[in-house]
């Protein structure tokens, strides 16, 4: 039943994730991966993530948050902390859609650095130059309250496919099952 | 002591410190003050023999000495300036022997034994430091004696050397206030017809240290070389700057790396052993037409390896406009931290110092303080239960405590629509039109009356987990107090 081929996503390539589940997804490749994580964000942005919150995925302390005053210096900063190889997980959050150069270029310093780049964008804003894109959701479910409906919708190197997601706290650990009928 | 060396002590006075200071700087004729706020009026503070000569005096109010003096020019004292005059001027004093120490606010004490012969006995030294101290525009009183009290007594009552072990006689016929004593000890003294400190030396000592106290004896041994007194020479300051210059200018980024690590090597030898790291670096470069640029470069935590070091200041340098070529490069620590000295261990720490040398990077392009970590907080307001401090001047904490299940984003609340203390059935937020599949709560979280926040002036909460049926999870909460609905969160 447990279907985890594509998840963790390739190591050493920029990924993008878009939805209503992206932070879940986000944080679950972090626990995934070892520590520490680089989250670059815009200063301005009012929705923050709450360390209580994410407790049961990764320790706050691994978690260095970096406030930057647009795009571009996000761009930059990811790609310099990507290069860096200093963290296993670099997640930027995106507004605008990023061209095939920057895309390009964050891919090659993820290669560089051997880090792993993850890009939350809004939704049908992908770059074509991200090795994997997904589109996360939560599900409503009577018995379960973490379970999502996680869609592969980009693979460079692959098979599209729909997994329900579930994140077992107790054992830190990541349930992907395909969903019945399908 | 030194054996069969005797002790001796020259005292500097000036007595016009301040306003000497700033007449060198621009030479004035005529009469001239130096004011400062003290007492609630604007007095003089330092003043010139003319202004002197013409009846002012220190501490009189300035628009007083004004009525006296139309002509009178003056300028605001700088007190902090002058302490740094004067520790020059303790450096330069270095010249004649190297204990000397700081008296008051204006004057230096010298431990000049063994070292006056070398200037050609004491007379001579001591007009070589009148002349010198003359030409350099600063009015000076100097008093050489076996102790530091008598010195101090001759510099500031009678010029003049006191041959050794002839301290008594020469102070005699000096007043009482030459003992470095207060001022209305002095005056009680002389109430009781002790005016000298011949009159003082020869008088009985129990009723004296009955009335007086312990002080006045003490200091009257001081100066009579009944009692020790230190003198304490002041280290100098540990300077943190080094500086490269070329014969020939240089403009590749190479040669300017190959520059700047040896004088990261030297920089780094001197903080290693005061044990101290660098927090912020300025590098000034020098151009041959004599225009400079300077980078600075500030570091997540205080290092002194010139190596890593280095390596975050590529990037900088590289940006430079060498021009024609540089020719001088200055690097100066401008903030350092204590690091002491560790214990390496087997246990690696490499990941801990590339994710710093990553925020140190980072921090040049964004600013140090863009780059943050969370740190736990003891509250259960969700908003503060965790702190967000700059990643570069705290340590990580793992003091977290799971209490109940919170939203993995926090946002401003959001108000929905809704009534009623159970949460609406179907609502809309951000346009979405939702319907509650579950909800779990309430979960009541009061406001901090200790703290006045803005946010929680709408009273208690009532928090709620609702799970729609579309799927997303929403944590809303219900004001009891000031009835309206609001959403803050979401989960995972």
């Amino acid at each position: 039943m447990q279907d985890l081929a594509f998840f963790p996503p390739t190591k050493a390539r920029t990924h993008e994730v878009c939805g209503a589940g992206a932070y879940m997804f986000a944080f679950t490749l972090a626990a995934q991966l070892a520590d520490p994580v680089i989250w670059v964000r815009e200063g301005w942005d009012t929705r923050q993530v709450n360390p209580t919150g994410f407790l049961d995925f990764i320790s706050p302390s691994a978690l260095t948050i970096c406030n930057t005053e647009d795009q571009t210096e996000t761009l930059a900063v990811a790609e310099e902390a990507l290069r860096s190889g200093a963290v296993s997980l670099v997640v930027l959050q995106l507004n605008k859609p990023i061209g095939l150069t920057e895309g390009r270029r964050l891919q090659l310093a993820a290669r560089d650095g051997q880090t792993t780049g993850l890009a939350i964008i809004p939704e049908g804003m992908g770059s074509n130059a991200a090795e994997t894109r997904w589109r996360c959701a939560p599900v409503f479910d009577p018995k379960d309250s973490t379970l999502q409906m996680w869609e592969l919708i980009k693979n460079k190197s692959g098979t599209l496919g729909v997994w329900h997601a579930r994140w077992d706290a107790a054992s830190r650990r990541l349930f992907m099952v395909s969903p019945a009928g399908k | 002591m030194l054996d069969g060396m005797q002790r001796r002590v020259v005292s500097l006075w000036f007595p016009r410190l301040a306003s000497d200071r700033v007449l060198r700087q621009r030479p004035i004729d005529g009469p001239f003050v130096l004011t400062l706020k003290q007492r609630n009026a604007n007095r003089i503070y330092c003043l010139n023999t003319d202004a002197a000569r013409q009846g002012l005096r220190l501490g009189m109010p300035y628009a007083d000495a004004r009525a006296f003096c139309p002509d009178l020019q003056s300028h605001k004292a700088k007190p902090e300036q002058d302490q740094r005059f004067l520790s020059m001027l303790r450096r330069w004093a270095t010249r004649y022997c190297p204990w000397v120490g700081q008296e008051d606010n204006d004057g230096l004490v010298m431990d000049i034994t063994g070292a006056a012969h070398l200037f050609g006995g004491e007379e001579a030294m001591l007009n070589d430091m009148r002349t010198r101290l003359l030409r350099a525009g600063l009015s000076v009183q100097v008093g050489c004696a076996d102790t530091r009290g008598a010195a101090w007594a001759l510099a500031h009552y009678a010029e003049g050397i006191a041959p050794n072990g002839a301290a008594l006689t020469a102070l005699k016929s000096l007043p009482v206030a030459a003992l470095r004593i207060e001022d209305s000890m002095s005056v009680a003294l002389q109430r009781l017809g002790l005016r000298h400190i011949g009159d003082l030396a020869q008088a009985p000592r129990a009723p004296l240290s009955r009335r007086f106290g312990p002080d006045l004896l003490l200091r009257l041994d001081q100066a009579l070389e009944a009692q020790p007194e230190a003198i304490t020479p002041q280290a100098e300051p540990p300077h943190y700057a080094v500086r490269l210059t070329l014969p020939d200018p240089i403009g590749l980024v190479t040669d300017v790396m190959a520059g700047a690590e040896r004088l990261l090597v030297q920089l780094c030898k001197k903080l290693k052993m005061q044990e101290m790291g660098v927090r912020k670096l300025c590098m000034t470069l020098r151009r041959v037409d004599q225009g400079y640029q300077q980078v600075e470069l500030r570091l997540a935590r205080a290092l002194r390896d010139p190596q890593r070091i280095l390596s975050l200041f590529e990037r900088r340098l590289a940006e430079v406009d060498a021009g024609f070529g540089i020719d001088q490069l200055r690097l100066e620590a401008t903030q350092v931290e204590s690091v002491p000295v560790q214990q390496i261990c087997h246990v690696t720490d490499g990941d801990k110092n590339s994710l710093e040398d990553l925020i140190s990077r980072l921090g040049t392009r964004v600013g140090l303080e863009n780059i943050q970590r969370f740190l736990p907080a003891e509250s259960h307001i969700p908003e503060r239960s965790f702190i967000i401090a700059a990643a570069a001047y705290s340590e990580p904490s793992d003091a977290w405590i799971r209490a109940n299940l919170r939203p993995i984003t926090l946002f401003p609340p959001e108000p929905i629509a809704g009534s009623g203390a159970r949460p609406p059935e179907r609502f809309r937020w951000r346009r979405i039109p939702l319907t509650t599949g579950r909800a779990t709560g309430p979960e009541r979280i009061a406001p901090e009356w200790w703290l006045d926040d803005e946010n929680w002036r709408s009273g208690l909460r009532d928090y709620w987990q609702v799970e729609t049926t579309q799927g997303r999870r929403l944590w809303l909460f219900y004001t009891p107090q000031n009835p309206g609905w609001f959403v803050q969160g979401e989960f995972a």
